[in-house]
């Protein structure tokens, strides 16, 4: 059994953990990183239509800033957000899509002049600015006050992928490919790096760091029906969970997409709408605007996905073999706009519908798309509970999206996290506390013990067939911890969950191969993966409010009186059947956003009673700063300064600021 | 196009196990289609169902990631994208050449792809800091999107497994590599003449390796314009050549 030491381990290699360990690197630090498959393969390369960052450099974004991105994602977060975080995350958006587009990534560029783009079904001509030719543009997307989304035609992510990706291979970073992290090595509250297995050998490695970095993406695959890629199993989130120290956030807000392709689950982007395609039901007929007359297809993901859901309960799905969908319109868009800022749309519904979406409509429906929940940070990307393990990206809850997230805030938050912990990361590497001081006995005990669980596997008696539990939970997830949740289902849910990792227990595996052995994969995944569902399943259980994607049928407001909390799940015992939840106020008085209508959706919420104190002491404030600059006043608001790296701290400039 | 019994469809797939010494042999395997069958779902159905063994590679299974290059009859393409409704009652399957074999359908392009990323050193090349703060530099919106045109190769290794010179000399950078020059040359972000490009792929590994047949342009899953990019950076480098 070999042993690799390094500074620090990234585990992950999409665009959160590539943005980290560039970041380390660079303060001078060793870094590996490790990826299930090559990193430009990570799902991140999957995002299409964009990253929100507050330039403002379209005629639609004008006026933009920090402060309405903030607004934006706090009330897409429904008020689940860590309000600090999302300050920060604001603040450095800008910076990242800056310093990606001097790497290399070929945004698209604002074109001085008229042109006619579609907005709520109809042409209108918009007029660009002399000034702003060349600059990075931006389209509309759901649930965001201005035009904020910085794209690569619909291939974002790709696009930033690739260059974030050959950033990390210009500093000499290596990536060890196929190696998946099992198991990570802790003591006493202090993270030491991971157990690691080659997926093509078998063979199982020690790796010892001073600093370990979790990035390994969304969970989606514990669901049946969901837009992620197969890689993601959340096997990253378990790990951190499996430690018994670290704990997991808010595991029961789970995003689900409003247009992925009917049945097979694959994305079209969000993009289609901010460009301004339609939904429309089996009559033909436009029916967001009956439920959502302020934002229509553009209210936030949870918002639209739910009235979808409400619009086929109501008998205007479109029958199809498969069962019931929707249509997605983007016709009206004309095949020019399709060729230019939707091709992967097109090379999607070509290859996989066999239609030309210039002319025939999209069958589409909601499915599984995020997982807000992952392990709990501070906004320093520190994990609750072991120092030295950090996380960052679609895998962490530091907590930006609360209980929804909007759309092109995500591939932004991983580059931005990427920046943030990244340079965390390296302060406590170079900190008294970021000294390596592992026996090399504990490494041993760490990678006999899992050698001993693969063992189990491969020569035991077990009779039970992984592919069969997976089967099971993917299909309870999507059937009963879905879209709309119910006491009832989520305790049936529940149940079921728990008996399935009873039986996982028991998984036996028939090849007996020791080096690539999917079958052996699929069975540990899985054992991990009930564990991440039953953290879902049983967070929303016991959730008794409807908060941004998390709906309670039997409660359907939201109740900040009694749920303004984190969910934080546990897993101290291995042989426990449910996660242990404990809860994390989040503090009122000290929002800079205090809760209320999001400005679409429901409008019954529960008040918090701090709420209203909380309302009239921030009007004091505004009125006692008077004609102080918006720094000032936001500063005497809710000061994040502090978590900003120093060396990010500077203030974004913008074009026709007065400078 | 809906018959009431579905086609019996016959997976032949090239297996092998280089760890264990087992050598490629061709097995077949028997699936039922269905409506709007890809050929990701027909080999997760033989895994699950006929043999847990059996080694392929997908991620996104949406034609975005590159991870699913084979030879679909004989053919490179990306079997995520690959109705089975497009093919006959037969499909062999086998892995991609070139690269290094893992098992059965799995091969790895991750290295390669790293070594050529190294090799042609696929980055920006610049020598300022980027001010963060500051308003971005400007581009010409056309230009972004000349440079997006290069940028969509999603290194699946297709154009490679179809290059004759590739199976002739191993040091071939390929169209994948040849693409990526004309990506960064494109890009005035990219400080790098075209006397550092010569340094890179003039010469027989480069682009006079290249005979122009074209295996790489038909097969390329995102249509990139293979053909005129490698004339043309062969206009380019015959003439830094000839200096
Ligand atoms: C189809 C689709 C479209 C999207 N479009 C957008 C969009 O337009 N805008 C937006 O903002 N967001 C979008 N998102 C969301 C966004 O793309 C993701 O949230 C984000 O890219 C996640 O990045 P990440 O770096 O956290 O993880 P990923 O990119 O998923 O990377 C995870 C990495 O971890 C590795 N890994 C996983 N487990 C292990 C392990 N156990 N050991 C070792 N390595 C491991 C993997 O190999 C991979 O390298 C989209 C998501 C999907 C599914
Ligand atoms: S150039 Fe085309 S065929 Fe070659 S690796 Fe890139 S995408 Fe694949
Ligand atoms: S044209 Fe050149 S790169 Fe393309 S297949 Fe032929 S030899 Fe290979
Ligand atoms: S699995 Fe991603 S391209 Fe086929």
């Amino acid at each position: 059994m070999r042993i690799l030491y390094t500074d620090v381990l990234v585990i992950g290699g999409g665009l959160a953990g590539l943005r980290a360990a560039v970041g380390a690197r660079r303060r001078g630090h060793d870094v590996i990183i490790l990826s299930l498959v090559p990193a430009k393969r990570s799902h991140s390369a999957a995002a299409q239509g964009g990253m929100q960052a507050s330039l403002g450099n379209t005629a639609r974004g004008e006026g933009d800033n920090e402060d309405v991105h903030f607004e934006d994602t706090v009330r897409g977060s429904d008020w689940g957000c860590d309000q600090a975080v999302a300050r920060l995350f604001v603040h450095a958006a800008p910076q990242a899509v800056r310093e990606l587009a001097a790497w290399g990534v070929p945004w698209n560029r604002v074109r001085a002049g008229e042109r006619e783009v579609v907005m709520d079904g109809r042409r209108v001509t918009l007029s660009e600015r002399p000034e702003a030719h060349g600059l990075i543009a931006a389209r509309d997307f759901g649930g965001t006050k201005k035009w904020r989304t910085c794209y690569v035609s619909d291939g974002t992510g790709h696009g930033m992928l690739y260059a974030v990706s050959d950033k990390a291979v210009a500093e000499g970073i290596p990536v060890h490919e196929r190696m998946e992290a099992i198991a990570l090595i802790h003591e006493g509250g202090r993270c030491h790096g991971a157990i690691v297995r080659n997926l093509v050998t078998g063979e199982l490695v020690a790796y010892v760091a001073k600093a370990t970095c979790i990035a390994t993406g969304g969970f989606g695959r514990i669901y049946r029906v969901t837009s992620n890629a197969v890689i993601n199993e959340g096997i990253g989130a378990a790990i951190a969970l499996e430690t018994g120290a670290a704990c997991l956030g808010n595991m029961e807000a789970v995003q689900f997409h409003p247009t992925t392709i009917f049945p097979a689950g694959i994305l079209v982007t969000e993009g289609c709408r901010g460009d301004g395609g339609l939904l429309k039901d089996a009559a033909g007929h436009r029916f967001m605007p009956d439920y959502e007359p302020e934002k229509k297809e553009l209210a936030s993901r949870d918002v639209v996905s739910r009235r979808m859901e409400e619009h086929i309960r109501a008998g205007h799905g479109v029958n199809s073999r498969f069962g019931e969908h929707l249509w997605l319109d983007i016709t009206l868009l004309g095949a020019a706009h399709i060729d230019s800022r939707l091709r992967e749309v097109k090379e999607i519904c070509r290859h996989f519908l066999g239609i030309d979406p210039a002319r025939d409509f999209i069958p589409v429906r909601p499915a599984q798309h995020y997982s807000m929940g992952g392990i709990r940070t501070d906004a320093r990307g520190e994990a609750y509970g072991l120092a030295g393990l950090f996380a960052c990206g679609e895998a962490a809850c530091w907590d930006l999206h609360g209980f929804n997230r909007l759309g092109g805030n995500s591939v932004a938050e991983t580059v931005v996290a990427g920046m943030i912990v990244g340079e965390n990361i390296a302060d406590f590497v170079e900190s008294s506390a970021g000294e390596l001081r592992v026996s090399t006995a504990l490494v041993q005990e760490f990678l006999a013990a899992e050698q001993a669980k693969l063992d189990t596997l491969l020569q035991g008696n077990g009779n039970e067939s992984a592919t069969e539990i997976r089967r099971r939970m993917q299909d309870i997830m999507t059937d009963k911890v879905g879209i709309f949740r119910r006491g009832d289902l989520l305790a049936e849910a529940v149940d079921e969950l728990q008996a399935l990792l009873q039986r996982s227990r028991r998984i036996g595996v028939a090849t007996r191969r020791p080096g690539s052995n999917p079958e052996l994969v699929a069975a540990y995944r899985v054992q991990k993966m009930l564990k991440l569902a039953l953290c879902v399943a049983y967070g929303a259980l016991q959730r008794t409010e409807s908060r941004g994607a998390h709906y309670r049928e039997d409660h359907p407001r939201r109740d900040d009186a009694n749920w303004l909390k984190r969910t934080l799940a546990s897993w101290s015992d291995p042989f426990q059947t449910l996660p242990t939840l404990a809860y994390e106020a989040l503090d009122v008085r000290r929002m800079e956003l205090p809760p209320g209508w999001r400005g679409y959706g429901a409008r019954d919420a529960i008040e918090h009673p701090a709420t209203a104190p909380r309302a009239v002491e921030i009007a004091t404030i505004r009125e006692a700063f008077g004609h102080a600059d918006r720094y000032t006043v936001q500063q005497a608001l809710m000061p994040y300064e502090h978590l900003v790296p120093v060396r990010f701290r500077g203030r974004n400039e913008r074009l026709g600021d007065a400078s | 196009m809906t018959t009431d019994t579905p086609r019996q469809l016959t997976l032949r797939i090239l297996r092998s196990s280089p760890s264990e010494g087992i050598e490629p042999h061709w097995q077949d395997f028997r699936v039922e289609e269905a409506e709007g069958m890809t050929l990701f779902i027909a080999l997760n159905e033989v895994r699950d169902t006929l043999d847990p063994s059996l080694q392929f590679d997908f991620v996104c299974r949406a034609g975005i990631c590159g991870s699913c290059g084979m030879l679909i009859d004989g053919r490179p393409g990306l079997a995520c994208r690959s109705l089975t409704r497009d093919f006959g009652p037969l499909i062999t399957l086998a892995p991609l050449p070139v690269f290094a074999l893992i098992g059965d359908l799995s091969v790895d392009t991750g290295s390669w792809m790293r070594g050529t990323a190294e090799r042609l050193e696929t980055w920006i090349h610049s020598q300022a800091e980027p001010d963060l703060t500051a308003v971005e530099a400007k581009m010409e919106p056309e230009l972004a999107e000349a440079i997006y045109e290069l940028d969509r190769c999603i290194e699946c290794g297709c154009c490679v497994a179809g290059c004759g010179t590739l199976r002739m000399r191993e040091d071939f950078v390929g169209a994948v590599g040849l693409n990526k020059i004309a990506r960064f040359r494109l890009d005035p972000r990219d400080e790098r003449s075209d006397e550092d490009y010569y340094e890179l792929i003039g010469d027989d590994a480069g682009v006079f390796g290249c005979m122009s047949l074209l295996g790489c342009h038909d097969v390329c899953p995102k249509g990139l314009p293979l053909q005129t990019q490698i004339a043309f950076l062969r206009r380019k480098m015959v003439a830094v050549g000839l200096k």
